[in-house]
């Protein structure tokens, strides 16, 4: 661990930090501000685009409805981009003349970029045109994205709106929510984003393929393509699908230690700034801040572990005379970033459920492997995909104040609105299927010959790279352990349905939640509620995700890296 | 304090040996599925007893030792008994209690009216039918004679009757009871000790309070509280959670090349999930309705204990409250030129035949503070009884006109006698009503005399409780028919948060409306029909048991004792039962750290070695291990059963403060003693070589 490294760390929150308040604040104007920011510039595209699609934006939507808008909206998403992977070779911008993919690779596909995930199971140089990269995948970057910010919104509006008669019952409509986020915030930022990452060397083209000869003599051929515009998307809104195969590990979509900080930093931005918007909503910034505080904490934790995991030799290594480990576990990271970077990016790709890589997870020690998979099994909520880990935050945040509210004596109460049976029922149905979908289908997996024989790995380390898998999927995350080959017809099928269960019927719940949050009486708070804006609740929260977390996964875990650390410390490879 | 009210020991044998008996009773699979967290204990206990009977029945190689497997297989079934037995006894204690009352409603004998009004009697025919109480109706008619008892739940309507109601109330001093007015309800089972009194059946059987009571301390009646709920649905969540980890734990062993038998996978099962609040659950909730019970209070259902403890506004009627019922005279002020002795001795005059107790206690200031003693002047005198349209009283004696009275209205005497009131009495009878008090003329004919001061009184303590509330966060709001001046004066010096003076049931019922449209959760007290409405709209209603029949029926809780201030108890007691619930869910929750750490490791020591130093404990071997956690599990459920019963104590803290130290309590405290108990238990046994 060096100096340079902390400091990298250092000024990655600090960045983070400062960008909070401003884009929060831009956020709550464009979401729910009176009147939203450059009417004149994108006032006229909302308007045209709502004219357009015959939508009322001033039309307010129970739950059940946004839900359905929400639903229908990515089952359509996933029927277009099936289609457009299927049909490539007879459409334009294909200078390669890639054949089709086949079914349960784009269904694997189209599943994995509408719910942001972007799970990878296909290598895209040699697998998709630049229209179904541009069309089928990229536009989903921006309307999953769009979509996770509409549910935190949502959850947001159903907790922290004070019951009127004009408001009913309504929780905000869907449409609004996704053209706004779209045009006034994803479109905006990805636009100047791109041309910021061409400057760094990224590319930007629609040329075939180039062959070129290196220095040693020998023939490479170098993949080209539109890589800027998705690449400024694929961090911003989280989905962290790479253009090429080596994700942000290739030179050509993040060339520089400028674009990978930027890159990291773009990954929090919005769920960061997210709270911000929330603690406005609230009408106390504090509430919000609580929120970041928490997440940050959970963040930096998982910074260190890692940074320090790597740092150390290699414990199956350790104590080989002959090797020099001084410098730490440097296989499958690369040198233009070092290990901080490289620590730091993994954590935050990991927190955020992007899935974009800088280095190679399956190379880390087991210890610094096992903090990613955690990451993603204390249910993305760490800053969190843009909107869901504000959403899965929150559904947190209701169990934790539940069980403390009890503890003080009173029915307990958020922002003034009572936690019931009915919230209770919706909190932990979203807290079951997350840990049901991972544990069963790498049960599945690890007990049936076409779940095992994808494993590059035996042991422990195998077990670690299903279970990281499956979890990834359901967390919505798309980052690999990459020593599994998912390209199968079993892992395509199971990770999409892995992908499509752990985005929507979580999401469903936390609309639910905003519906029957959304009209309860506000009790005004006083010295007998339970402050949720304070240290003290920002411990307990941590707490709460770490032990719904650690408690569920612990069993799986000591089985996978956990074993691993001790088993190779004491000399046991598999 | 009558038998009911007798504390019983936590440990009372007449309540353990039932209890025990019960506990076993409640094995029964359709019982315990009420509970789902045990439910799959009970589950687990049949399925690692099946594999001992086969694995002693067949032995085979490879399964765990036979020994082993009862062991988990008893101390699961123990696990489910201990909370059965929480359950039980919890039950046992209101049974204990409920039993005094039903033995007292059994014998009833009810002479039931046949014809009311009663026509002339005819000789011979009798206006009575002897009925059994229990077959009393809604609406029948009995007479109740002196030395009788009361046959059900009614109203007078006719008659007035001193009646013994220390059975109900556990108060020995006997209460009047009289048709008509705020005095007319009796309950069953009180006694008539003297006169005759017709009694208006109000409840069907099976209604009665007495009913009602028992029922709801026996758990027979008992419905899950809103609140309650939503804790069970918490605690079944986790149990589907683990369920879900145990099971599929299996196959990934298999991956990993270990063959994990059942009973280690229930055992480990059994350890995660909430066993130790899913098994206290229902007992806290029972022994809440009969703490409230032991404070004489009867609530109606268990979902008006768990709102009082979210109130947030308790209105407080003045009198008996916040103040002594009665006013009480403190000085006597003469007017200018006119001598104290002269203004006592008028006062008195005016005040010997004054039965009230304003009047008396005048008489007694004047004898203690001004050495006037009691004169005899019946005959001599002609007194002048109080009524409401002159607003005063006094006596007439020789050719003296004495008169006290509303300073107004002696004011207007004095100069209808052609005297002045001194303008310096006006501003210190204005200085008197300002501090809370209130003023009283005297005149003598023309002449006025001086005032006296009457006061308040407000009773000791309260401005502490008043304190209390405030740091539990509750507000306070005095409700006086006083003007404001004088409301204003006494919640200053009681230290209660607001008033709402000159209340009248409409404002009254206003501000219970304004409190709860601002989201607040409204208690108080009422005994008065025309506190009925008030009393319904209340989150929280307390009747006084002295109260009318509407009343009672209106509010959601009735106070036997009659005390209003026993609805801060109430408002604790709620509290205590949300608190106790969290804090043992905390504490179940935190256990599972340390029993991870015990049964894991043993788990998969055996292929993988190297994981011994997760063994943090240094249990002396797998088996111990998980045997240990176990024990230390179910041990738990019975250690834990006092606090339960009892209630976490609850301190008047700010909810911060309170939090914070609950959770270092049963949240860290929840993390460290299972690390303790285990490794106690694992010492245990390995001392008397089971292991």
């Amino acid at each position: 661990m060096t100096a340079i490294g902390w400091v990298q760390i250092v000024l990655f929150f600090a960045v983070v930090l400062a960008l909070t308040k401003p884009l929060g604040a831009y956020m709550f104007r464009v979401f729910e501000g009176e009147r939203q920011p450059l009417p004149r510039v994108f006032g006229r595209i909302e308007r045209f685009t709502y004219r357009l699609c015959g939508v009322d934006p001033a039309q307010g939507q129970t739950w059940p409805v946004y839900a359905f808008s929400l639903l229908a909206f990515s089952f359509l998403g996933v029927l277009v981009t099936y289609g457009i992977e299927r049909l490539q070779h007879v459409l334009p911008l294909n200078p390669q003349h890639l054949a089709a993919v086949e079914p349960a690779l784009a269904f694997n596909t189209a599943a994995s970029f509408t719910t942001n995930t972007n799970w990878q199971a296909y290598v895209p140089e040699t697998t998709v045109s630049y229209l179904t990269q541009m069309a089928g995948l990229a536009w989903h970057n921006f309307t999953s994205a769009a979509a996770g910010i509409a549910v935190a919104l949502v959850i947001a509006r159903g907790l922290t709106r004070k019951a009127g008669p004009l408001a009913g019952k309504t929780i905000g409509n869907f449409w609004v929510d996704l053209v706004r986020s779209t045009i006034y915030v994803l479109l905006p930022i990805s636009f100047f984003y791109a041309l910021f990452l061409v400057s760094q060397g990224v590319l930007q083209n629609l040329l075939p393929y180039r062959e070129v000869t290196t220095l040693e003599g020998v023939k490479q051929v170098l993949a080209m393509g539109p890589v800027a515009s998705q690449e400024a998307i694929k961090m911003l809104g989280t989905n962290g699908g790479g253009f090429f195969n080596a994700n942000s590990a290739h030179p050509f979509e993040n060339p520089t230690p400028l674009s990978n900080f930027v890159q990291m930093v773009s990954i929090f931005a919005i769920p960061s700034a997210l709270t911000w918007t929330y603690g406005r909503m609230a009408r106390d910034q504090r509430q919000g801040w609580a929120l970041w505080a928490a997440m940050a904490v959970l963040c930096i934790a998982g910074v260190v572990t890692l940074y320090w995991a790597e740092a150390h030799d290699n414990p199956a290594l350790h104590g080989l005379a002959q090797l020099q480990q001084g410098c730490g576990n440097f296989e499958g990271k690369e040198t233009r970033f070092g290990l901080s970077a490289s620590a730091l990016f993994a954590t935050v790709t990991t927190d955020a459920s992007c899935g974009a890589v800088n280095a190679m997870h399956d190379s880390f020690t087991p210890l610094g492997g096992l903090v990613p998979l955690l990451n993603i099994q204390l249910g993305e909520v760490i800053f969190g995909g843009v909107g869901a880990g504000m959403y899965g935050m929150l559904i947190f945040v209701v169990l934790t104040v539940f069980i403390a509210g009890l503890m003080v004596g009173r029915t307990p109460e958020y922002l003034g609105k009572k936690i019931e049976a009915r919230e209770m029922k919706l909190a932990m149905l979203y807290v079951l299927i997350f840990p049901l979908l991972i544990l069963s289908f790498t049960a599945w997996a690890l007990v049936v010959p076409y779940g095992v024989s994808s494993l590059n790995n035996a042991g422990p380390h195998g077990l670690s790279e299903i279970l990281y898998a499956f979890s990834s999927g359901a967390g919505n995350n798309g980052s690999a352990f990459a020593g599994l080959n998912a390209n199968t017809p079993f892992y395509n099928l199971a990770l999409a349905a892995d992908m499509l269960v752990g985005r929507f019927l979580m999401m469903i719940p936390a609309i639910a939640m905003a519906g029957s949050m959304v009209d309860k009486k506000v009790t005004p708070a006083g010295p007998g509620t339970f402050p949720t804006n304070g240290s003290l609740f920002v411990g307990l929260l941590v707490s709460v995700v770490l032990i719904v977390g650690a408690l569920t996964f612990f069993p799986a875990l000591s089985l996978g890296p956990v074993v691993e650390h001790f088993a190779a410390g004491a000399g046991r490879v598999f | 304090m009558a038998p009911k009210a007798k504390q019983l020991s936590l440990v009372d044998p007449s309540i353990l040996r039932p209890a025990i008996l019960e506990s076993f009773k409640k094995l029964a699979p359709q019982l315990v599925a009420k509970n789902p967290v045990m439910f799959v204990v009970e589950i687990g206990s049949i399925l690692t007893t099946a594999i001992w009977l086969r694995d002693v029945l067949s032995p085979s190689s490879g399964q765990a030792p036979t020994w082993f497997t009862l062991a988990v297989a008893i101390w699961l079934w123990f696990t489910v008994v201990f909370a059965n037995f929480a359950e039980a006894v919890a039950e046992g204690r209101g049974k204990a209690q409920a039993e005094t009352l039903r033995r007292m409603r059994q014998d009833t004998v009810a002479r039931k009216v046949r014809f009311w009004p009663p026509t002339d009697d005819v000789p011979g025919i009798s206006n009575e039918d002897i009925i059994p109480a229990s077959r009393l109706k809604k609406g029948d008619l009995v007479i109740v004679d002196a030395g009788q008892v009361i046959p059900g739940d009614g109203e007078v309507i006719e008659g007035i009757a001193s009646v013994d109601e220390s059975a109900i109330t556990g108060e020995s001093a006997p209460v009047i009871r009289e048709s008509g007015g705020d005095r007319s309800a009796v309950t069953g089972g009180t006694k008539v000790l003297s006169d005759r009194i017709v009694v208006r059946i109000t409840v069907d059987p099976g209604e009665s309070f007495l009913d009602r009571m028992i029922g709801l301390v026996e758990g027979a009646a008992r419905q899950k509280t809103p609140n309650e709920i939503a804790l069970h649905i918490l605690l079944v969540g986790l149990t589907i959670v683990f369920l879900f980890a145990c099971v599929t734990l299996v196959p990934m062993a298999l991956y990993s090349g270990i063959r994990l038998g059942a009973p280690a996978v229930v055992a480990l099962l059994v350890c995660l999930i909430p066993t130790t609040i899913g098994g206290l659950l229902s007992a806290i909730g029972i022994a809440g309705m009969d703490r409230l019970l032991r404070k004489n209070v009867l609530a109606m259902s268990g979902r008006a204990v768990e709102a009082a403890g979210d109130v947030d506004t308790l209105l407080l009627d003045k009198t008996g409250t916040i103040t002594l019922g009665n006013r009480m005279a403190t000085e006597i002020l003469p007017a200018p030129g006119v001598r104290v002795e002269e203004l006592a001795d008028a006062a008195q005059l005016a005040s010997l035949a004054d039965e009230t107790p304003e009047g008396r206690s005048i008489v007694v200031l004047l004898k203690e503070k001004h050495q006037l003693r009691g004169r005899e002047t019946r005959g001599i005198a002609h007194f002048i009884p109080f009524s409401a349209q002159t607003r005063m009283s006094g006596c007439d004696l020789d050719q003296r006109h004495v008169r006290k009275g509303a300073v107004d209205a002696v004011g207007d005497y004095v100069k209808s006698q052609g005297g002045q009131m001194p303008e310096e009495m006006v501003q210190t009878a204005w200085k008197i009503a300002d501090a809370g008090g209130t003023p009283l003329a005297v005149a003598d004919g023309a002449r006025f005399l001086g005032l006296i001061h009457l006061k308040d009184m407000v009773k000791g303590g309260i401005a502490e409780r008043f304190a209390r509330f405030r740091a539990m966060g509750i507000r306070t709001v005095m409700i006086t028919g006083d003007n404001p001046r004088t409301a204003a004066a006494i919640a200053r010096e009681s230290g209660v948060d607001d008033f709402l003076a000159q209340a009248t049931p409409e404002t009254k019922m206003q501000l219970i409306k304004d409190e709860q449209g601002k989201g607040k959760l409204v208690a108080m007290t009422g005994d008065g029909t025309n506190d009925a409405p008030a009393l319904a709209q209340a989150d929280v209603g307390v009747a006084m048991n002295t109260g009318t029949q509407a009343a009672k029926e209106a509010g959601n809780m009735v106070d036997l004792d009659s005390d209003p201030t026993k609805l801060l108890e109430v408002v604790e007691v709620g509290k205590q039962l949300l608190m106790t619930r969290g804090t043992l869910t905390t504490f179940s929750i935190a256990n599972d750290v340390a029993k991870y750490f015990a049964i894991l490791p043993a788990l998969f020591v055996g292929v993988f070695p190297e994981l011994a130093p997760l063994n943090v404990m240094r249990l002396a071997s797998p088996y111990s291990a998980i045997l240990s956690a176990v024990v230390f599990n179910a041990i738990i459920i019975i250690l834990l059963i006092p606090l339960a019963l009892r209630g976490v104590r609850y301190r008047p803290l700010g909810a911060a403060a309170l939090l914070r130290r609950s959770l270092l309590i049963y949240g860290v405290g929840g993390v460290i003693a299972p690390f303790v108990g285990i490794k106690i238990i694992d010492l245990g046994l390995a001392a008397i070589g089971l292991v």
